[in-house]
């Protein structure tokens, strides 16, 4: 019986090295860039993961597929939004598809679940969404960069606008329950407050909250303005239950509140709202009309935070690359050429990477207009090389903790 | 399950390191957890017959303690993972006192209720949990100064793990308390006249179950390194519902198959199939057509008719 149960357990054993042997055949010499993309399919992030994708596709499409005199291969995973599939895929994308750089992933939490993972490969990681503070400030990764921005980094100039521009006092402050939505809202309030504003009430509805009516009725009414703190369609339901409830006070609001990926879908209760963003699909330059008439040819819309993000990514890896002279396996100077890459021109302007691995860009105050009968985010300010830190000190910026529902201090807030 | 098929599955599973891939090695680390978690909600709804919709809190919490010791007061792992299976189990305790008030859809009902309270404890108790940025920089634990970081060592030491609480689950299932526990399933009434009391063995069955989950938690943690309050929510203890009832619940092996075929569609076919979450519902509606007890009743059926030996075998026995 023993002889028998061993003999199987090793025709077992051969079984399967028959069947996963020619699996691990090297590849030829000659090879394309494999390029990573983990983007989100299924599930309540989708939307964003799609127009990522669209990004990527329509900076390929006029690369021709070449970068830095190669061709790109372009293998795109789907995370599922969560962090499991996330770290999943990444391996599957290291492991198995043997990829050279990784661009990706969407949400923020998805970045940490992969973090340690990426050191331990040394795989560069290109982000073109994920905002969390800590991931350029307190954990930074050497193989992680980002092409868009950190959560607060918009919020921080437009505190400045709102308090010295704009002249607002007062302000209430609503936000997503969530890091994204304390992170913008803190940002805004600290620069706000060193400029001699008052936050005097802060409320965090739920992520999922069903329905805006009973915040909106807690709301004050002796405030100058609201500050809407959203991510995803939420700022569209807020928006319209806002005006429904006949509120009509000024609101200023994170990029996302008002993104073009959502902005298309909004009416008249968007018209005025202020927000900070590293982007707009109406920034007056040539490239950036040449690149949302591109985009709007490709998938009949403007481009937003998601469509740019990838984009830019996409610009990135090849300025990196190009660096490089193609050499994208020798993965210490191409990660070296990713964080120090000068000068990076895309739709946004000129931006830098910081030595934490997070852009240095122009900072837009835009207005949301109806122009040509669709809403658009006109820039009305321009902030000039922004950094994640604003104007503060790095050194006593990382000493402080990171942004959260608590941080900073709310010291006037009214009951 | 005869004793070749034993050691066909034994040698299969020990080899695995030695001619696959780092990738199929890791896929196959995930499969061997979520088995496990499938065995433990398998307690419950197969041998119990109670259908829970909160298991991932029993994952989840033990992660999370796990994580926080660790993050917040530099525990060990040989301190932090008896106390994080102890925290869980004690919470099992107190949840079995109030989930067991019901059974049936009751039942249901009250622990997915207990399972999303924890979800968005861990989602706002930021304090605590770092809320939707999850707990990060954890590290896996060195047995006898063995790294675990590469992934045939951390295969290994699942496999361990698994093979040890495959070992008492069994000798759980197969006990005279196992047989009790099918008898309050199927004949609570009667058993209650036979003089046992049902309620406790549901309650001493709802806590082992919890033990188990947190068992498989803190591979999990190992493994992922990373601990997100989705761990906790109701997706993952749907999902591993369906991993237990498309295997075949109330048998030993039928929660591993279904772990792997769910594992497997959700992370090595959605790379090819673009719409795998379509596919994974067409598997799912095809058990439940032509298998509706479960892949792993319903193949030995088709074997023991093909074969013409043997008689079909009946629910519950492993």
């Amino acid at each position: 019986m023993l002889i028998k149960s061993l003999r199987a357990a090793l025709c077992a054993a051969g079984a399967v090295a028959a069947t996963l042997l020619p699996l691990q055949s090297s590849h030829a010499q000659t090879e394309p860039i494999r390029i990573g993309f983990l983007t989100v399919r299924t599930g309540a992030l989708a939307a964003g993961g799609k127009q990522m994708e669209e990004g990527i596709q329509l900076f390929l499409k006029e690369r021709n597929n070449m970068i830095a005199g190669r061709k790109v291969e372009l293998i795109i995973a789907d995370t599922g939004g969560n962090p499991a599939g996330a770290k999943t895929k990444t391996q599957e994308l290291v492991e198995r598809n043997k990829v050279h750089v990784i661009i990706g992933p969407l949400a923020a939490f998805e970045a940490l679940a992969i973090d340690d993972y990426i050191r331990q490969t040394k795989t560069p990681i290109v982000a073109p969404s994920a905002a969390a503070e800590d991931l350029t400030q307190r954990k930074p990764n050497p193989w992680f960069v980002r092409t868009s921005t950190s959560s607060a980094q918009p919020n921080q100039p437009l505190g400045e606008y709102a308090a010295k521009t704009l002249g607002y006092k007062r302000v209430a402050i609503i936000a997503d329950d969530f890091a994204y939505g304390h992170e913008t809202a803190s940002g805004f309030q600290r620069v706000f407050e060193d400029n001699g504003g008052k936050v005097v009430q802060k409320l965090w509805p739920p992520l999922n909250v069903a329905d805006y009516g009973s915040y909106v009725g807690q709301l004050k009414g002796n405030v100058d303005a609201i500050y809407a703190g959203f991510a995803g369609a939420n700022g569209l339901r807020f928006l319209k239950q806002l005006r429904e409830y006949g509120n009509k006070l000024p609101v200023l609001g994170s990029a996302t509140t008002t993104d073009e990926g959502i902005l298309k879908q909004m009416g008249d209760e968007a018209l005025g709202v202020i927000s900070g963003s590293w982007y707009s699909a109406a920034i007056d330059t040539p490239e950036s009309k040449r690149f949302v008439a591109a985009a709007n040819k490709e998938f009949g819309a403007d481009p937003g935070y998601y469509t740019l993000g990838a984009y830019s990514s996409g610009v990135l890896v090849e300025q990196a690359a190009k660096a490089v002279n193609g050499k994208v396996e020798d993965k210490e100077a191409f990660m070296k050429a990713l964080r120090n890459p000068g000068t990076v021109k895309d739709a946004r302007g000129e931006w830098k990477v910081d030595e934490y691995g997070n852009p240095v860009q122009n900072i837009y105050i835009r207005k949301v207009e109806r122009k040509g009968g669709k809403l658009v985010n006109t820039v009305v300010k321009t902030y000039p090389n922004v950094s994640q830190f604003w104007t503060y000190e790095p050194k006593a910026f990382l000493a402080a903790p990171v942004y959260s529902r608590d941080v900073p201090p709310s010291k006037n807030i009214e009951p | 399950m005869n004793r070749r098929a034993l050691a066909v599955c034994a040698g299969l599973l020990v080899a695995m390191p030695f001619v696959a891939g780092e990738y199929y090695i890791n896929l196959a680390s995930q499969i061997l957890i979520a088995a496990l978690f499938a065995l433990s909600l398998n307690l419950l709804v197969g041998y119990g017959g109670l259908t829970s919709l909160g298991h991932a809190a029993y994952m989840g919490v033990a992660a999370y303690v796990s994580g926080w010791l660790f993050l917040k007061f530099g525990f060990g792992h040989l301190a932090s993972a008896p106390l994080a299976l102890l925290v869980t189990t004690l919470m099992a305790a107190v949840f079995g006192l109030i989930a067991l008030r019901a059974s049936g859809i009751g039942f249901l009902m009250i622990t997915l209720a207990l399972g999303q309270v924890l979800w968005g404890l861990a989602f706002r108790w930021v304090t605590v949990t770092n809320g939707d940025n999850g707990l990060s920089g954890l590290t896996r634990p060195m047995p006898f100064g063995i790294d675990l970081n590469g992934a045939n060592a951390f295969y290994f030491f699942t496999l361990i793990i698994f093979a040890a609480s495959m070992v008492c689950i069994v000798a759980f299932a197969n006990s005279a308390f196992g047989s009790v526990l099918r008898g309050t399933r199927d004949q609570p009434r009667r058993m209650l006249a036979l003089g046992h009391n049902v309620w406790l063995v549901r309650y001493l069955t709802f806590i082992s179950a919890g033990f188990w989950a947190a068992v498989s938690g803190l591979l999990f943690v190992y493994y992922h390194k990373f601990i997100h309050p989705q761990a906790l929510g109701l997706t993952n203890s749907a999902e591993t519902l369906l991993m237990v009832i498309a295997g075949g619940s109330g048998t030993l092996i039928g929660p591993i198959v279904g772990a792997a075929i769910v594992v497997l569609l959700k992370n090595y076919v959605s790379a090819f199939v673009e719409r795998w979450t379509m596919l994974l519902g067409f598997v799912f509606l095809f058990i439940v057509l032509f298998m509706p007890d479960g892949v792993v009743p319903g193949v030995q059926r088709l074997w023991a008719r093909l074969t013409g030996k043997g008689r079909a075998p009946q629910r519950g026995q492993p």
